[in-house]
């Protein structure tokens, strides 16, 4: 377990470096010119030459990409003279808008990003798995039918979609909730919870959708295995069969589905966020695209892969756990 | 959607299993048997017909998408079109757009190209390139799998949309739609790789397989005549599932303002800019999120019933 457990560590880091390989060589290679952009329109061409080597961008494209993989490492000190500045570990560069360190800028906006995916995949989880395993169980009834009609339609339903409906229906109809406004947790946990509701259902709606459909289909199999039989004929009650039997198998595959999901909730964080006007990392990348500010889209970029590879590494342990015929 | 009632055994059908010749007539019984077939194929149908007859279509409604018609919004509402239901009239069969009056009917109909086109030639990539994949990784195994298989890891490990995202927004003076295809599909090839590579693997050592390769079959003619095959139906049912995955992709990428650049439409863009007049509006943004949604749920359920007759087992597992 420990030595897998490292070994995968390793293949993490290794995957990662390759993620961040590949992105810089595309923003980094790719015909733009940060300098210019950074420099504005009446730009002379000394201080061009002085920001191009305050960034770096003098230097050749490997010479770069080595300085900022070490940099994440050790921290770096960046241009020179009068503009020196010093990065500190995990450096992850500067932004070329407002010169905040991004690795600063990414802890800042963490945790509404982590408030918006947890809380939806709390609620996707509850939500979808429920409804999946009821219409496993009712098979073919009224109550199947119109459950998964639900969800292949609110499967098909994208998130901002979702989202207007809420904010139209929710907000400015009904009135019932407040207009998004991002609490801190640790400041008041029921505004908290009462401000993230919309863009959690809104977030979450989607995959309960398709989280519903294949814990149904997925608990429909497990519940026609022979040991459920026989654990029914051996005359336990039906609902230790399901429950002590059936969901902890049936449920088992849903964790890989979910580790990716969770790793990948980042992407889906910028359309919420922007349309819910909460200030995390999605919308931290938006604005950073509509600027060109690479540092911090690369930094975003990383740390969404970091996510991702984290996660999986995370749902390949707890199999373990969870599933007795795993074994590492 | 109420499932048709069993038909009634006719006294000549065979079992299954000998069922009359060619499986493609089974799949297709199969599948006439479904309501929803039915359903998500015409819808599907009145959208391809609408993505390739699109200049005809809008020039049968009199606009071209970029025909600015300021006779249809008022201009002392801020812009709003004048009439009921977003300006539905004669003239604009499905109203206008506020400010600018442009026709929607025009616009839909040529956002429909656009969002097919990409979607689909993206979805053509993935398969065309997962499937080589995975066959040869399953079929030459050894170095070929290892580094096929990393690969795949790899690609999987990609933010695939934050990626793509910021692929789009970097890349400036190229052709927008080109672009968005090859990004999009750069990112989908490992699902189906990974579907045909363990499909590959099971088929491998068949007998009829080792039949062929004991007759003299090279590895070119074995893949193509003796394995293509066999994985052929998870793919057909993995490919129509991937579809409303694409389109959804392009809409979001086109929303977030890194799609097609206007004046070009596409339905992620028309509901990006339906957005801010939702309020006054609402007709604008109700129009192309029901063409997104009705196409993403056309072949969802396609996929569904094509998953249930080819892949019944579901190799995705």
């Amino acid at each position: 377990m420990i030595r897998y457990t490292l070994r995968r560590l390793v293949a993490v880091v290794g995957v990662l470096i390759a993620v961040a390989a590949v992105t810089f060589t595309i923003f980094y290679v790719l015909p733009s010119d940060p300098a210019a952009a950074a420099c504005g329109k009446s730009c002379s061409t000394e201080r061009l030459e002085a920001i191009r080597a305050h960034m770096g961008l003098d230097e050749p494209v490997w010479r770069q990409f080595w300085d900022f993989v070490s940099g994440i490492f050790t921290g770096r000190t960046m241009g020179s003279g009068r503009y020196t500045l010093h990065c500190h570990f995990p450096c992850l560069g500067y932004s070329y808008e407002n010169s905040e360190a991004v690795w600063d800028l990414l802890v800042d906006r963490l945790p509404v990003s982590a408030s918006l995916a947890l809380g939806a995949a709390v609620l996707w989880l509850v939500l979808g798995l429920s409804a999946g395993v009821v219409a496993a169980l009712r098979k073919d009834t009224l109550v199947d039918r119109a459950l998964m009609v639900g969800a292949v339609g609110a499967a098909s339903l994208p998130v901002y979609f979702t989202s207007m409906m809420l904010i139209y229906g929710l907000i400015r109809v009904a009135g019932l909730l407040p207009y998004p406004r991002y609490v801190s947790f640790a400041d008041d946990p029921a505004h908290w919870a009462s401000n993230l509701l919309l863009p959690w259902l809104a977030l979450a709606l989607l995959y309960a959708a398709m989280y519903a459909r294949q814990s149904r289909s997925s608990m429909i199999e497990t519940m026609a295995e022979p040991y459920i039989r026989t654990a029914r004929a051996k005359g336990l009650p039906r609902r230790t069969v399901v429950v002590k039997h059936g969901l902890r198998a049936g449920m088992t595959p849903l964790l890989t589905l979910f580790g990716m999901d969770l790793g990948g909730l980042l992407a889906g964080a910028v359309i919420t966020e922007s349309l819910f006007g909460l200030p995390g990392i999605g919308r931290l990348f938006y604005g950073a695209l509509t600027t060109g500010d690479q540092p911090v889209i690369l930094g975003v970029t990383l740390l969404a892969a970091t996510f991702i590879v984290v996660a999986n590494l995370a749902v390949d342990l707890l199999y373990a756990v969870v599933d007795p015929r795993v074994r590492l | 959607m109420s499932s048709p009632a069993p038909e009634p055994l006719a006294p000549e059908a065979a079992p299954l299993s000998t069922a009359s010749g060619r499986p493609g007539q089974l799949v297709r019984r199969e599948l006439r048997r479904r309501g929803s077939v039915k359903i998500s194929l015409v819808i599907i149908g009145l959208f391809l017909v609408m993505a390739a007859a699109a200049p005809l279509l809008s020039a049968l409604g009199g606009w071209s998408p970029d025909a600015f018609d300021k006779s249809a919004v008022d201009p002392y509402l801020g812009g709003t079109p004048l009439g009921p239901l977003g300006g539905i009239s004669a003239d604009h069969w499905l109203g206008v757009e506020p400010v600018t009056g442009r026709d929607l009917f025009a616009r839909v109909v040529h956002g429909a190209q656009v969002s097919l086109l990409i979607a689909l030639t993206a979805t053509a990539i993935v398969v065309v390139t997962g499937t080589a994949a995975g066959i040869a990784a399953g079929y030459f195994g050894g170095r070929t799998d290892a580094l096929l298989s990393r690969l795949m890891d790899l690609t999987m490990s990609f933010p695939s949309l934050i990626f793509m995202i910021a692929m789009m927004s970097v890349a400036k003076d190229v052709n927008r739609i080109l672009l968005m295809t090859a990004v999009i599909g750069l990112f989908g090839w490992p699902g189906v790789a990974r579907v045909v590579r363990g499909q590959t693997l099971s088929l491998k050592h068949r007998e009829y397989v080792d039949a062929a390769r004991v007759g003299g079959s090279g590895p070119w003619r074995i893949l193509t005549r003796d394995v293509l095959p066999g994985v052929a139906g998870p793919v057909i049912a993995y490919t129509t599932l991937i579809i409303p995955g694409m389109i959804a992709t392009e809409a979001a990428l086109s929303y977030l303002g890194v799609g097609v650049r206007p004046p070009t439409p596409s339905w992620g863009q028309m509901i990006a800019e339906s957005v801010s007049f939702y309020d006054t509006d609402p007709m604008y943004f109700v129009i192309p999120s029901a063409c997104l949604f009705l196409t993403v749920l056309a072949f969802t359920l396609l996929g569904d019933a094509l998953r249930d007759v080819l892949d019944p087992r579901g190799s995705r597992a």
